[in-house]
C-alpha cells in the first residue's frame, strides 16, 4: 500500500481546519481547474476509456466528457448563488428574529468511484463535494486501471494537491480507507457491507411497453439507453421490458430493425458496441444466457466472442421469473421481456421487486401513465435539474447540479435576535398568568393574547 | 418481544401500506386531526405524566412539549396539499421537448425510536413528519419515561388507525428485535453510542436513517454585553428562589442513574472549589439545584462530556476570539450560542463554527422556529426535521422525465460517425451554429 494512505484523512483533515477550502476563491480555483481537464485531455481520455472498456469515441465524449464539463460550468457559474445564506421568513414564537440557513461544508469526504463511467462518475462527486468546500480523497475503481491512473495523473497536475488527493487501489486500499473517519462518504457501485450516506447503487429498471405507440421511436430509445450506453453496463441502463402477451412480437421485430440499423448484421464487428469490462463479468453474463431456464428464449442475438470480450445485443422473450436473469441486477447487453395478459398488471409485477434505480414507460394513454408515476416507486432520471439518486435497495442520497452541492453541505440554521422584545413569561417562577399567556401566544389568536396581557 | 413478533409488526404495516391507504390525502388528514385532539383534550393527563415521568413543571410541559405537537400538527394540515404537490422543473436543450418534475412520494414502513427528555414531543413530532408524508409508522417511546410512554401507547391505539400506526412499548430486547428487521427509514433521537447500534442495524437493510443526537453545546458570551457571573446568580434566584433544590418549577434529574452520573461530575478533584453558585442536591427528590462552576480546568469529566442536567461550567479565556478556536477543537455539537453585539464577531462565528444550528443572542429558540431544519451535523447527528423538513425527511423526491414521440434526434443513435458526433457536440455547447452546420454536412 503506498504511503500515507492510512493516514489519509487526517493529513486532509489539518487543511480543511485551515479554512483553505471553504474560500469561495479557492473553490472557483479548483472547478476552472478540473475545467481545464475535461476541456484540454479529451483525447488523453478517450484513449483510456477505449483501453479499459472499448467505448466507443461518440459514447465517450457524449456521456463522460460532456457530462463533466457540464457539470463544471454550472457548478462556476451557480457556486455564488448555492452558497449565499437562504432567508427563512420567522413567526410569531420567535418575534423580533431573523433566521437563515447556512450552508457550509462538512469537512473531509471519501468518494469510492466505479468502473463503467470511471471518468464522469469520480469528476461528478468530485465537482459537488469541492463547490461546497470539502477537502476531498477519491478512490477510482481499480477495474478500470487506464481511467484510474489517467485521473491520478491529471488530477495531480492541475489540482491542489494538499487538499484533494487520489488513492489509487483495490480491496486492501479502500478498506484502509474506510476504517478512518470521514465527514461523508459518497459511494457508487453494487451494494455491500457500508454504512455510508449517499449510496448511488443499481437495481433492475423495467421498461413497460403499452401498445398504441410509435414503436420505432420506442425501439430506437430503448436501444439507446441499453446497448448504446456501455452496452448495458449502466445503472440506469433498461434491464428488462413488460410487455402485453399480444404486442410482444411486434416489439421484438421493432428492436430487430432497429439494432441491424445501428450495429449492422454482424453486431460483434461493430465498433460502436463497447466491450464487456472484463472475463469475470463476460462468464456471469453468458451464465445467465446458458441457464437452462431461458433455452430457447433467445430472440435476437445470443453470439459472443471470448477473445474480444464481446457479447451481441440480445432479446430474450417469455422468459420465466425464476430464471437467474430475471433475479439479478443484468449489468450486460442482455434484454429479456416478460409478458402480461393486460398491461396494467406490469406495474403489480414491478412492485413485487426491489425499488429500482430507475424505472420508464412508453405510453400513450394518461390514466396508465399517472397510474405509473403514482404506484412505481424509483430512484431518478438523468436530467440535471432533476437530482439523481436511488431509494430503497437502489441506494440513498442524490446528485446532480445544485443536488451535487447540498449532498456535500450541511444546511446550518442560524436565528438572531437582538436584546428588545424579551418575552418574561418565559421565565420561572411560572405562574398561572404566565402559562396562559404563552398559550394565547402559541395559539397566534389575539384575542387571547390581549385578554392574558390584561390578567382576564 | 422476539423478532418474530417484531417482524409480524413490520410485515403487517407493509401490507396495510401496500394497499395505498396511507398515500391518500384523506387518510393522512384523519390521523393528523386525530393527532390534534389528542393534545387538545388529554392535556391534563400528559401534564400529569410529565410531572410524574420528569417532575416537568406544567407550564414547560404546556409550552414546550403540549402547545409544540399542536402547533406542529396544525401546520402539517394547513401545509399538507401544498407540500404533496410535484414540483415542476425547468428542463434543459438536452431532453427538448420534454417536461419534468419531481414528485413526492413516501418511503413506506417508518420506525421511529424516541427518548425520554421531551418524551411526548420527541414520539409525536417525528410521527407527524411520517404521516403526512403518507407513511404507515412504529413507533417505540423511551421505556425510561414509562408512564408517558403508557400514555402514548393508550391515547394513540383509542384515536390513530392502528393497522397503519402502531406503539411498541419496551427496552433493550424490545428495540433490538424491533432493529432487525427491514424498515424503509428509522428515525432516532438519543446518544451517540445508541446512534451507531441504529445506524449499523439499518446498514444491513441499507435503511437510511436520521439521527438526533447530542454533544457539547456552547455559549460564547462577549464582554460588552454586560453578562457576569453575578448576573446570572441574580437572576437565578429571580427565578427559583432562595432554595432552588424545593422549587416546584425546576424539574428533577430523570432517575438515579442519571442523578449519580451528574454528583460525580460535581465530585471531580478537579473542579473542587470552582463552584460559584449552587451545587445542592436532594437524593431523594433526585433534584440538584441549578450550578455554576467558574474556571473549570480543560480536562475535568465536566468538559469532557455532554452534560444534560443542571450544571453549567465557564471555560474563561484572554481574548474572546480565541473561543473560536476552543469550540472547533471539540466535537461539532447540536446547537451553538453567541451574545454580543459585535457584528464581526458574529460573522466569523457562523462562519467558523461548525454545528447542527446556532442562535445569535439566545438559546434554544432555533428549535421553535418551523421554517428552519432542525438536526446534527458530525457526532451531533445526521439529517434534519421540523415543519417541511420533517415531510421531506419521510419522502423520496421521485425525478420525473416525460417526453411525447416526436423530437428525435437520430443523432444520438449508432452507427456513429463524425457528423453526428459533432451536432452532438453543438448540442451540449447549445451552439446552434455549430449545430446547423454539422446538419448540412459542412
Amino acid at each position: 500500500m503506498a504511503i500515507g494512505v492510512e493516514t489519509v484523512a487526517e493529513d486532509l483533515r489539518s487543511v480543511y481546519s485551515s479554512g483553505k477550502t471553504k474560500g469561495l476563491e479557492w473553490r472557483v480555483s479548483q472547478l476552472k481547474a478540473l475545467l481545464k481537464i475535461t476541456t484540454h485531455h479529451e483525447k488523453e481520455i478517450t484513449e483510456a476509456l477505449r483501453s479499459d472498456l472499448n467505448k466507443p469515441e461518440l459514447e465517450a465524449f457524449l456521456h463522460e466528457i460532456a457530462g463533466a464539463t457540464s457539470a463544471c460550468k454550472l457548478a462556476l457559474k451557480e457556486l455564488r448563488r448555492w452558497t449565499r445564506p437562504e432567508k427563512v421568513k420567522t413567526s410569531m414564537t420567535t418575534y423580533p428574529s431573523s433566521a437563515e440557513i447556512v450552508s457550509e461544508p462538512l469537512g473531509v469526504v471519501l468518494v469510492i468511484s466505479t468502473w463503467n463511467y470511471p471518468f464522469l462518475l469520480s469528476i461528478e462527486p468530485l465537482i459537488g463535494a469541492i463547490a461546497a468546500g470539502n477537502a476531498v480523497v477519491l478512490k477510482p475503481s481499480e477495474v478500470a486501471p487506464a481511467t484510474s491512473s489517467l485521473l491520478s495523473k491529471l488530477l495531480r497536475e492541475y489540482l491542489d494537491v494538499s487538499a484533494v488527493k487520489v488513492v489509487e487501489g483495490g480491496v486492501p486500499e479502500t478498506t484502509a480507507l474506510l476504517e478512518q473517519k470521514w465527514d461523508k462518504i459518497f459511494y457508487t457501485a453494487a451494494a455491500k457491507h457500508l454504512t455510508p450516506v449517499v449510496l448511488e447503487l443499481g437495481g433492475k429498471c423495467p421498461v413497460v411497453v403499452d401498445s398504441n405507440i410509435d414503436l420505432k421511436v420506442a425501439a430506437r430509445r430503448i436501444i439507446s439507453g441499453k446497448w448504446a450506453c456501455n452496452s448495458g453496463q449502466t445503472c440506469v441502463s433498461p434491464d428488462y421490458i413488460v410487455t402485453t402477451k399480444e404486442y410482444a412480437l411486434k416489439l421484438v421485430d421493432a428492436l430487430s430493425c432497429e439494432l441491424e440499423n445501428f450495429y449492422g448484421k454482424d453486431p460483434l464487428l461493430s465498433n460502436d458496441l463497447s466491450s464487456i469490462i472484463n472475463s469475470r463479468h463476460f462468464d456471469r453474463l453468458t451464465k445467465l444466457l446458458d441457464d437452462e431456464k431461458v433455452s430457447g428464449k433467445v430472440v435476437i442475438g445470443g453470439k459472443r466472442d471470448r477473445d474480444k470480450l464481446k457479447i451481441a445485443p440480445t432479446v430474450l422473450l417469455d422468459v420465466s421469473q425464476d430464471s437467474l436473469v430475471m433475479n439479478e441486477e443484468i449489468f450486460g447487453p442482455l434484454l429479456p421481456i416478460v409478458t402480461v395478459a393486460k398491461i396494467e398488471e406490469s406495474i403489480g409485477l414491478i412492485n413485487t421487486k426491489e425499488k429500482p434505480l430507475a424505472a420508464y414507460m412508453f405510453t400513450n394513454d394518461k390514466k396508465l401513465k399517472e397510474e405509473f408515476i403514482r404506484s412505481v416507486s424509483a430512484g431518478g432520471i438523468l436530467e440535471h435539474t432533476l437530482p439523481f439518486g436511488g431509494v430503497g435497495e437502489s441506494g440513498m442520497g442524490a446528485y446532480h447540479g445544485k443536488y451535487s452541492f447540498d449532498a456535500f453541505s450541511h444546511k446550518k440554521p442560524v436565528l438572531q435576535r437582538g436584546f428588545n422584545g424579551d418575552v418574561a413569561a418565559r421565565y420561572p417562577p411560572y405562574t398561572p398568568w404566565k402559562l396562559k399567556f404563552l398559550k394565547a401566544m402559541l395559539s397566534g389568536n389575539i384575542l387571547s393574547i390581549l385578554r392574558a396581557l390584561i390578567g382576564w | 418481544m422476539a423478532a418474530v413478533e417484531a417482524e409480524g409488526v413490520a410485515e403487517e404495516l407493509r401490507s396495510t401500506y401496500a394497499t395505498g391507504k396511507t398515500k391518500t390525502f384523506e387518510w393522512r388528514a384523519s390521523q393528523l386531526k386525530a393527532l390534534l385532539k389528542i393534545v387538545t383534550h388529554h392535556e391534563k393527563e400528559i401534564v400529569e405524566a410529565l410531572r410524574c415521568d420528569l417532575n416537568k413543571p406544567e407550564l414547560e410541559a404546556v409550552v414546550y412539549e403540549i402547545a409544540a405537537v399542536a402547533s406542529s400538527c396544525k401546520l402539517a394540515l394547513k401545509e399538507l396539499y401544498h407540500w404533496m404537490k410535484p414540483q415542476k422543473v425547468k428542463t434543459s436543450l438536452l431532453s427538448f421537448p420534454s417536461s419534468a418534475e419531481i414528485v413526492t412520494e413516501p418511503l413506506g414502513v417508518i420506525l421511529v425510536i424516541s427518548t425520554w427528555n421531551y418524551p411526548f414531543f420527541l414520539s409525536l413530532d417525528p410521527l407527524i413528519g411520517a404521516i403526512a408524508a403518507g407513511n404507515a409508522v412504529v413507533l417505540k417511546p423511551s421505556e425510561v419515561a414509562p408512564a408517558t410512554s403508557s400514555l402514548l401507547s393508550k391515547l394513540l391505539g383509542e384515536y390513530l388507525d392502528i393497522s397503519a400506526v402502531k406503539v411498541i412499548e419496551g427496552a433493550v430486547p424490545e428495540t433490538t428485535a424491533l432493529l432487525e428487521q427491514k424498515w424503509d427509514k428509522i428515525f432516532y433521537t438519543g446518544n451517540g453510542k445508541v446512534g451507531r447500534i441504529v445506524l449499523a442495524a439499518a446498514a444491513k437493510h441499507l435503511t437510511p436513517v436520521v439521527l438526533e443526537l447530542g454533544g457539547k453545546s456552547p455559549v460564547v458570551v462577549d464582554a460588552n454585553i454586560n453578562l457576569k457571573v453575578d448576573a446570572l446568580s441574580a437572576e437565578l434566584q429571580k427565578f427559583y428562589g432562595k432554595d432552588p433544590v424545593g422549587c416546584k418549577d425546576l424539574s428533577s434529574i430523570i432517575n438515579s442513574h442519571h442523578f449519580d452520573r451528574l454528583t460525580k461530575l460535581l465530585e471531580d478533584q478537579k473542579v473542587s472549589g470552582k463552584i460559584v453558585y449552587g451545587g445542592q442536591r436532594d437524593k431523594t427528590n433526585l433534584k440538584i439545584a441549578p450550578t455554576i462552576l467558574l474556571d473549570v480546568p480543560r480536562d475535568s469529566l465536566i468538559m469532557n462530556e455532554e452534560i444534560f442536567g443542571p450544571l453549567l461550567p465557564i471555560i474563561t479565556v484572554n481574548k474572546i476570539e480565541d473561543c473560536l478556536g476552543f469550540i472547533n477543537a471539540k466535537e461539532k455539537p447540536l446547537a451553538a450560542y453567541l451574545f454580543t453585539n459585535d457584528k464581526k464577531l458574529k460573522e466569523e462565528f457562523i462562519r467558523n463554527v461548525s454545528a447542527g444550528g446556532m442562535t445569535i443572542n439566545d438559546t434554544v429558540l432555533h428549535f421553535a422556529e418551523s421554517g428552519l431544519p432542525f438536526g446534527g451535523v458530525g457526532e451531533s447527528g445526521m439529517g434534519a426535521y421540523h415543519g417541511k423538513f420533517s415531510f421531506d425527511a419521510f419522502s423520496h423526491k421521485k425525478a420525473v422525465l416525460q417526453r411525447g414521440f416526436g423530437g428525435e434526434v437520430a443523432a444520438r443513435y449508432p452507427p456513429y460517425d463524425s457528423g453526428k458526433s459533432r451536432f452532438l457536440r453543438a448540442l451540449l455547447e447549445g451552439n446552434v451554429v455549430g449545430m446547423i452546420r454539422a446538419l448540412i454536412g459542412w
